[in-house]
């Protein structure tokens, strides 16, 4: 199955601009540990992911009546916090619970992938 | 499993009942375990059952009855497997079905013992993925058998909300794709607290005051018991699974003096022949078997000590609150629960008067701004302590705050009873 890791700098999590470089440094660390954990589980992999301009940098688009505006976003408060992503293909949900123990603090959320085909 | 000894001097209608509350779970899981489909397990199982109960009396209970009813289940998953194929539908979203392949050997062949996959189903439905007020029901449906209609009943919802709740949770626990049958590791048994939560949250569900001849649900807490027996059998060295069964089976020793004419009867006033003794006799022998511990599983020995202290007293006067006040102090301190202190002033006006159980109770609304509860305990104790005008008011942030109809009937007659 694929999962969709969402990160958000929430909680404990300090946003990465107002990091030290020391506290830049040890979450780097931590994502990279994080790739070697998901490459020595079996049957795991890291499909993409990618760390992301915060929620200053958004702009949303919103279609009402077939109308689309442009405006700064993001679209929700809680989007205002979303620092990053990975999307994974795991056996299952407990394996990328188990594996996001070794990522920064971040509140995540883990949706699956649906299948479209 | 039920012994072959016993089965010639049972009448098939009998043993299907022995059956179902026998071998459920362990059907249940078996059938989660090797089809993979959650949404047909249960609807297959009760089909089984049915067939059992259409055929074994005309042709005679087969010798081995749990197999049976295995092969028919299974038979009618692979049925609607068959069915679904030809109709060339997509597997729908509640398969787990690329994972699905066909038993091996006839079914026929399961005339052994069958293995027990129960722990794996009752993890299932205790995941913390899942939302908490569906595990209960989870737990119930697919590992005791209650049927969808009795847990609707046991959570005071009407019945199509709790099979929408029951169904979702299936869905989620496919489409998110939570395991079936992960190895049980130590990662899984620290999910055993979550476990006895779920259980517990069952059991007082049904002594949650329901309206007319539904005030409590003691046949369905009785399911929660017999859940926290199970998870006890399977797993004997969990500390906080032991604490949780003892502390149930005492609680529900209690059941049929609970309530008289339709009213609640407090611990007090309860009439303790009608006390289950056989079961306070094996809740207190549980309790001699717990050992000091640390987390849930301490915070469950210390409510079980409670309630065994309650057990043992031949009558309400017979109480020896001073130590209930005790464990509820050393509890209070486990847990720095609001909660816990409220109960402990309840024991402290036993011991110390009810001035001093007030005394207990000061600064506690900040902790529990909208309790009924604490308004309500504070009432009595000033009812008691003589001062009528704190009652007065007590009762009525009580009644303001209480959201149980029954509860806030028992509390306008308190009032209205003041002098």
């Amino acid at each position: 199955m694929k999962y969709f890791v969402l990160l958000a700098n929430d909680g404990e999590m300090t946003p990465w601009t107002e990091m030290t470089p020391e506290e830049q440094e040890a979450s780097m660390a931590k994502h990279g540990a994080f790739d070697e954990a998901c490459a020595a589980r079996p049957g795991v992999e890291i499909v993409g992911g990618e760390a992301l301009g915060d929620g200053s940098m958004a702009t949303t688009l919103r279609t009402r009546g077939g109308e689309m505006t442009v405006t700064d976003g993001p679209f929700a408060e809680a989007a205002e916090q979303i620092g990053g992503y990975y999307v994974i293909d795991a056996p299952d949900l407990d394996t990328v619970i188990d594996l996001c123990r070794v990522l920064p603090a971040y509140d995540i959320d883990i949706r699956p992938v649906i299948d479209m085909s | 499993m039920t012994s072959t000894s016993d089965r010639s001097s049972t009448c098939p209608e009998q043993l299907i009942e022995q059956l179902y509350r026998a071998e459920w779970g362990r059907l249940s899981a078996l059938l989660v375990a090797r089809t993979r489909r959650l949404d047909l397990a249960e609807e297959a199982l009760g089909e089984a059952f049915a067939r059992a109960a259409a055929r074994w009396p005309a042709q005679g209970i087969p010798a081995n009855p749990a197999a049976w009813l295995y092969t028919a289940a299974h038979r009618y998953v692979v049925g609607r497997l068959r069915a679904e194929a030809i109709a060339g539908r997509k597997a729908p979203l509640l398969a787990a079905g690329a994972r699905w392949s066909p038993p091996d050997g006839p079914a026929e062949a399961l005339t052994e013992e069958l293995p027990d996959d129960r722990l794996h189903l009752i993890l299932l439905c205790c995941h913390p993925a899942l939302p908490s007020e569906s595990r209960s029901a989870l737990a119930l449906r697919l590992v005791i058998g209650t049927p969808t209609e009795q847990i609707a009943r046991l959570f005071l919802v009407p019945t199509p909300t709790m099979a929408a709740r029951l169904t979702r949770a299936k869905r989620k626990i496919v489409l998110a794709g939570i395991p079936i049958d992960s190895p049980i590791g130590d990662e899984l048994r620290a999910r055993l607290d979550e476990v006895c939560r779920t259980i517990y949250l069952a059991f007082t569900a049904g002594y949650t005051p329901g309206t007319g001849a539904d005030l409590v649900r003691t046949d369905l807490a009785g399911d929660a018991v017999r859940l926290a027996a199970l998870v006890h059998h399977l797993v004997p060295e969990a500390p906080q699974v032991r604490a949780m069964l003892t502390l149930l089976v005492l609680q529900h020793s209690r059941r049929d003096a609970r309530q008289h004419d339709g009213h609640l009867v407090t611990l007090a006033e309860q009439d303790r022949a009608l006390w289950h003794e056989d079961e306070i006799r094996a809740g207190l022998a549980l309790v001699a078997g717990l050992a000091p511990g640390e987390g849930y599983a301490e915070e469950l020995r210390l409510q079980a000590l409670i309630a065994a202290e309650h057990a043992r007293a031949a009558t309400a006067q017979a109480t020896d609150w001073s130590a209930i006040a005790d464990h509820y102090a050393v509890l209070e301190a486990h847990t720095g629960s609001p909660v816990v202190r409220l109960n402990r002033a309840v024991a402290v006006a036993e011991v110390d008067g009810p001035l001093a159980a007030l005394d207990v109770l000061a600064g506690l609304d900040a902790a529990l701004p909208h309790s009924h509860r604490l308004a309500a305990v504070r009432a009595d104790l000033a009812a008691r302590a003589g001062d009528i005008e704190l009652a007065r008011t007590s009762y009525r942030a009580a009644i303001e705050h209480c959201t149980n109809d029954v509860e806030r009937a028992h509390l306008t007659d308190r009032l209205a009873a003041l002098a």
